[in-house]
């Protein structure tokens, strides 16, 4: 997988980059790659408070859907309203423009480090 | 993130193509104790590429059972559900191995490859049990039956530039009894559809089918798996952009939006042919006795689920295992099954295929799909949802 060595991860294949205590959130293109065609993005929208390890969302491909779990506790500032016009950008930039969710998180949870996500993929 | 209907990959089984894949950079998925290509690239792309171009599938872990004897067209009509005797040298035929109460134990496709010879094309995944059955139902005739499944690779190469490619892939010539042919193009060019033609490819054999489960023109090669890669690649280099390889989530989408059904989603042995559309498949008139007549005659119960498409709107699409309702209110009854689903990559739109009470499968019925906890107005539609241009 890519060098994200600044972003954190969890276990569920999402990525967390912290800016002060906002928190964006995406998939990691391991998950994205496993999905395949991503062609459907349900996300929550600002405002809606959200607890770690609960389902927020839904991402379907082709072939499966993928369960969306808050990474932290907190409030969804902003959807991506790119990525639920087009929810190809998960495939093509996954930690890019392909990213999900902005949540303000005063605390965060302890997440994997790029070393240990990588580890946990066997990459 | 987790992922909830995809299966992960195992040490199955590999195709005789399997280096050619990984050399593309394939994602593989277990079939059926098969590790095969689940997408190369773009699960997306590929289904286009059959709707628009051609696409290059590796089918081989299909089984293929022969059945060769005098007596062989005569055990074939008693051991499975159409008439195989009434087809030519060259034909092809779609039928079912029916279990004795007329359950689908199935689905098959029959080529008579000689006088007195029969290919039968398998699921992967009931390989063993097809075998089991054809041995067991054929034992009082002249005739025996080949597992030949590790024997053979299966390619198939399906859209409207299929045939140009073909045509222009060098190493392929007329070859066997029974074909008048000299000349593979011009086999190739007035080969009609579910007919096959014996020919060669380098010198070995090749038999080269019209037939397919994409809902587009094409064609199914048998070869031998140490010639496979070889072909494989012919077939790739001559078609260049006109050729792309698919994995089997295209497959999968292509043959839903054709309307095809899926042994173990839309067949199964709780279902009657007639249920899911195939009746025509059941040659009730041929004379004597098969595996399935008496059950097929008695037939289901007159309120057994019936299948049928189903289309809606937005982009969220229902997957096998969703409840189909008589509506989206609170009061509306469940009265169905989706047995396939899947965001149509042709139309755009959501379709399903579904087992529905028989008083709800009217086209023009207005129904609705639980999708995770969501209920979704869906449409009784007839099949197929996708045709190609004549």
């Amino acid at each position: 997988m890519s060098e994200n060595t600044d972003l954190q991860y969890t276990a569920e294949h999402e990525w967390v980059l912290v800016d002060g205590d906002t928190v964006t959130i995406g998939i990691t293109d391991y998950a994205a790659e496993k999905l395949g065609d991503i062609v459907y993005v349900d996300l929550p929208s600002a405002g809606t408070s959200v607890t770690e390890g609960t389902v927020v969302g839904e991402i379907e491909s082709t072939k499966s859907v993928g369960e969306l779990f808050a990474p932290v506790n907190g409030e969804v500032v902003e959807a991506n309203q790119a990525v639920i016009d087009s929810p190809e950008l998960v495939n093509s930039d996954p930690f890019g423009e392909g990213w999900l969710l902005k949540i303000t998180a005063p605390e965060l949870p302890k997440l994997l480090s790029h070393a240990e996500y990588r580890a946990l993929v066997g990459e | 993130m987790t992922e909830t209907a995809q299966a992960e990959p195992t040490s199955g089984r590999l195709s005789p193509l399997h280096d050619v894949h990984a050399a593309l950079g394939a994602s593989f998925t277990d079939f059926a104790g098969w590790e095969m290509p689940v997408r190369y690239t773009s699960d997306l792309a590929e289904h286009h590429a059959v709707r628009t171009r051609s696409g290059l599938f590796d089918l081989s872990h299909m089984g293929e059972i022969v059945v060769v004897g005098p007596e062989a067209a005569t055990a074939l009509d008693y051991a499975l559900a159409g008439r195989l005797s009434a087809i030519a040298l060259g034909q092809a035929k779609y039928t079912l191995l029916l279990a004795r109460d007329g359950g689908v134990i199935d689905d098959l496709v029959v080529y008579r490859t000689g006088e007195d010879r029969f290919m039968v094309v398998a699921n992967a995944a009931n390989r063993e049990v097809v075998v089991d059955e054809l041995l067991d139902r054929t034992a009082p005739f002249d005739v025996e039956v080949f597992d030949e499944s590790d024997d053979v690779a299966l390619i198939a190469l399906q859209g409207p530039d299929a045939l140009e490619v073909l045509l222009e892939t060098p190493g392929f010539g007329i070859q066997g009894p029974g074909n008048d042919h000299d000349d593979f193009a011009s086999a190739l060019r007035e080969l009609k559809y579910y007919r096959a033609v014996a020919a060669e490819y380098d010198g070995g054999p090749v038999l080269v089918a019209r037939t397919g489960y994409t809902g587009e023109d094409g064609f199914e090669l048998y070869v031998a798996p140490e010639r496979a890669a070889d072909l494989w690649r012919a077939i790739a280099e001559t078609g260049g952009p006109r050729v792309v390889p698919c994995g089997l989530a295209s497959r999968d989408t292509l043959r839903l939006e054709a309307g095809m059904p899926l042994y173990g989603h839309e067949l199964g042995l709780d279902t009657q042919p007639v249920q899911a559309g195939l009746g025509r498949v059941v040659a009730l008139a041929k004379e004597g006795d098969f595996v399935g007549r008496a059950g097929i005659e008695q037939g289901p119960r007159a309120d057994a689920p019936v299948l049928v498409g189903l289309a809606a709107e937005g982009r969220r699409a229902a997957r096998a295992g969703y409840a189909v309702l008589t509506g989206t209110g609170e009061d509306a009854a469940e009265i169905g099954v989706v047995t396939s689903g899947v965001l149509s990559p042709t139309l755009g739109h959501p379709i399903a295929m579904a087992f529905v009470h028989p008083d709800h499968a009217e086209p023009g019925t207005v129904l609705a799909v639980d999708v995770r906890g969501t209920r979704i107005p869906a449409s009784v539609v007839a099949l197929p949802f996708y045709r190609r241009g004549a």
